[in-house]
């Protein structure tokens, strides 16, 4: 536990890398810039878990095991992710969102 | 001492992560989720969850960065710029996230959070391993094995999506 600091504060720093994630989600267009705003999302409910964990049931291990196993899963969608990143920049040469509507009608 | 390193990283990880949405060179923005990340790894062994700040290093700020840099060297330029947000589309944006922070905060202020001061358990590697590969009352075997099909299915995924199709043009 951090002397001096409670869960409300660690709660706020979370909560706004939560929405600058969702901020960038929503105005990036870059597939890739798309998912770093995901990885921040992650990243920040991986902190939610740890400090629920720490603070609120001490004497449990599940928030800090979900929060191994996020980042495992994490991982594995960013490879998939990058994978399929790179398919769409060879198929059209550009990864713009806005450009990826193929499979649209 | 540990309040003053907790504010510290609360600041590094909200700067960089503001950075890391607005940087217009792609390459900066993920360097700028790098510190972000490791800043996280910082909260982590200040809560002295040593393993998992290790394990946030390694995989996150270690991996993931690396595929999103080479994922980046790949497809941009180096001196790449992205086209700036158009104003309407950021202002929206900017007011959705702000509206959402502000509604979640207010609920979590709302609600009386008491930090229990029962014996922490203990979370040193060797009882993170067996947790991990008990079956018995805590166990974590069955998502375990789970995620090990996953990152499997992911691996293999990854390979058969980026490789060049051969009858393809």
């Amino acid at each position: 536990m951090i002397e001096g600091i409670g869960v409300f504060d660690v709660l706020v720093v979370s909560t706004l890398m939560f929405f600058i994630g969702v901020y960038g989600f929503l105005v990036r267009k870059n597939l890739i810039t798309i998912l770093m705003s995901v990885e921040l999302i992650l990243n920040s409910v991986n902190i939610n878990f740890v400090i629920f964990n720490k603070y609120l049931y001490p004497d449990m291990l599940q928030g800090y095991m979900f929060s191994m196993f996020a980042i495992g899963i994490a991982a594995a969608e960013a490879a998939v992710a990058i994978a399929i990143i790179l398919n769409v920049f060879r198929k059209m040469t550009s990864i713009d969102a806005d450009n990826v509507d193929t499979m649209k009608y | 001492m540990e309040k003053l390193i907790f504010y510290i990283l609360a600041a590094v990880i909200l700067v960089f992560s503001v950075l890391t949405v607005t940087s217009r060179k792609i390459l900066r923005a993920a360097v700028y989720l790098l510190f972000v990340l490791v800043a996280t790894a910082g909260i982590y062994f200040l809560l002295n969850y040593n393993f998992l700040g290790a394990v946030q290093l390694t995989v996150y700020s270690g991996g993931i960065v690396v595929l999103i840099v080479f994922a980046i060297l790949l497809t941009a330029h180096m001196e790449h710029k992205l086209d700036p947000v158009k104003p309407i589309k950021g202002i929206t944006a900017a007011l959705l996230a702000l509206v959402g922070a502000a509604v979640s905060i207010f609920a979590m202020s709302q609600y009386p959070f008491t930090a229990r001061t029962t014996e922490e358990a203990p979370y040193d590697i060797e009882m993170i391993g067996t947790k991990l590969l008990s079956y018995g009352e805590n166990g974590y075997v069955l998502p375990f094995e789970v995620i090990s099909v996953l990152l499997l299915a992911a691996m293999v995924a990854a390979i058969i999506i980026a490789k060049k199709s051969v009858s393809n043009d």
